[in-house]
């Protein structure tokens, strides 16, 4: 199908995209990468009056590892955090989940912040920043404020972005010789949305882990840390650690899949990350 | 209310063209519809089957998911562009070779997500050559040809036999 007509503006800066972002009846959009937002206009799923493009916004593409931190500007489109030797080095959880976003066309337009902005429940990188304990930048016509990724995902495609609000960055803590990570998803074709999906990090200490923090995708109205299971497996117990799963999820039946297979998934997902948060790094 | 419009500049195939497109154009109808580049294709139109794929400013892209509007100073190439000028010929014979196409509605798109990787260089193996073109459907050859022909290609170019 065709979109219903729309304005378009192109942004000349994040002032600029605000300024524009302010109208009363709350109908512009703004378009990033457009991978997911030109879909749903073309499926008439919404139509916004106003389409704000922030291509070209100077300073939301940077990509800085500094102060113990990494920071990824909103507008960092998924193929370059893959090109990225910051990324690789500093962020390695999400080089292991970018290769599973849709396929290289989309991820040469698709960003990191549209996609975390636009929080589908099944997506790896809002998992991923959850699972960081990352923090996310945000601007608006009151002015700029910083949220933390437990706070940010509120619902199904729901989060602390208001209707005029900008997300301009994300951070997450910068990986040390002790920082272990793990993912693993499970998905109909390589490219598809997850039906399951497992980000994970924590700390080396001694011989097991600390600071354990298990984010799934797929099984919920948003990524869900699974806090049951982190405190189990800090304890080095790893069946443990997937029968307590069963306090902290409760995955519903969707397209993709049943609940129940969800569940049984979930645990199957955890014994392989496990492994890999158990595994030293080289 | 009047569609809003634009006026875009642009190059197409190494052509500069100027038009007046509306704002909910997407690139692909404007470069069907207006400038009678009818070689991308129209599937899905919302990202899923890679009918679509052009290439702007260098980079492979769905362009159902792109605005024309967008594209205003952008280098747009076409399957049209890239086939006439050579750049994919040995690909074109491969396909051809190996019954890598049967309607051929899959097969523009298909061709340049596959230059995309070979310009890589090096052989990638079938399962990297599977896992980069699995945004692009075929609903005739059932893959396993097309895979060959990309293989094949990949090795002739660095210098092997097949
Ligand atoms: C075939 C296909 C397969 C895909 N598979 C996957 C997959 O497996 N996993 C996955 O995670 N994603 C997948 N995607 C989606 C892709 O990752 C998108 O890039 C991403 O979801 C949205 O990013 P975008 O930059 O394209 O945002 P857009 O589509 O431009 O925007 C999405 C939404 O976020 C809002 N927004 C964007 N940027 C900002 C910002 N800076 N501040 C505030 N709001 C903003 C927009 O207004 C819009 O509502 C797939 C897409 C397609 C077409
Ligand atoms: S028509 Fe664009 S991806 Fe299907
Ligand atoms: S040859 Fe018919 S869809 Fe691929």
């Amino acid at each position: 199908m065709k979109p219903a007509p729309f304005a378009y503006a192109k942004a000349r800066s994040l002032d600029h995209a605000i300024e524009l972002l302010a109208r009363p009846d709350g109908e512009a959009r703004l378009l990033a990468g457009g991978q997911s937002l030109m879909a749903t206009l073309n499926m008439r799923l919404s139509a916004p009056k106003l389409l704000i493009d922030l291509n070209g916004v100077k300073g939301l593409d940077g990509i800085a590892a500094k102060d113990g931190a990494v920071e990824i500007g909103a507008m960092v489109r998924h193929v370059q955090a893959e090109r990225s030797a910051d990324i690789a080095r500093y962020a390695p959880l999400i080089a292991l989940a970018l290769p599973h976003i849709g396929h290289a066309a989309i991820r040469n337009r698709g960003t990191l912040g549209g996609s975390i902005a636009f929080a589908d429940p099944a997506a790896e990188l809002p998992a991923c920043l959850l699972a960081l304990g990352g923090e996310l930048d945000i601007a608006g016509h009151k002015g700029k404020r910083t949220v933390k990724a437990d706070d940010f995902f509120k619902g199904l495609f729901e989060t602390a972005l208001g209707p005029n609000d900008v997300l301009t960055a994300i951070r997450i803590p910068a990986a040390t010789t002790e920082t272990r990570v793990g993912f693993a998803e499970f998905a109909r074709r390589h490219g598809d949305y997850a039906i399951a999906g497992l980000a994970a990090c924590a700390k080396a200490s001694g011989a097991g882990l600390s600071d354990v923090r298990l984010a799934y995708f797929g099984v919920g109205n948003t990524p869900i840390r699974a806090k049951n299971a982190e405190a189990a497996l800090a304890g080095g117990d790893i069946e443990g650690a997937v029968k307590a799963l069963g306090g902290d999820l409760d995955p519903q039946d969707d397209v993709q899949s049943t609940g129940a297979a969800k569940k049984h998934l979930a645990g199957v997902l955890l014994r392989r990350v496990a492994k890999q948060l158990m595994e030293a790094r080289p | 209310m009047s569609a809003p419009t634009h006026q875009i500049t642009l190059t197409v195939n190494g052509e500069t063209v100027s038009e007046t497109v509306e704002a909910r154009k997407t690139l692909v109808d404007f470069l069907r519809e207006d400038l009678f580049l009818t070689g991308s294709h129209v599937g899905c139109e919302h990202g899923v089957c890679g009918a679509c794929t052009v290439r702007v400013d260098g980079a492979v892209v769905r362009g159902c998911l792109m605005l024309a509007a967008q594209c205003d100073g952008a280098r747009v190439e076409t399957i049209e562009g890239v086939s006439d000028g050579g750049e994919i010929a040995d690909l074109q014979a491969a396909f051809e070779k190996r019954n890598a196409l049967q309607c051929g509605f899959c097969t523009p798109g298909m061709l340049l997500t596959a230059q995309e990787l070979l310009a890589g260089g090096g052989v990638p193996s079938r399962e990297k050559i599977r896992e980069h073109i699995s945004g692009n459907y075929c609903r005739c050859t059932g893959y396993q040809a097309i895979v060959d022909a990309i293989e094949a290609v990949a090795m002739a170019r660095a210098g092997g036999e097949k």
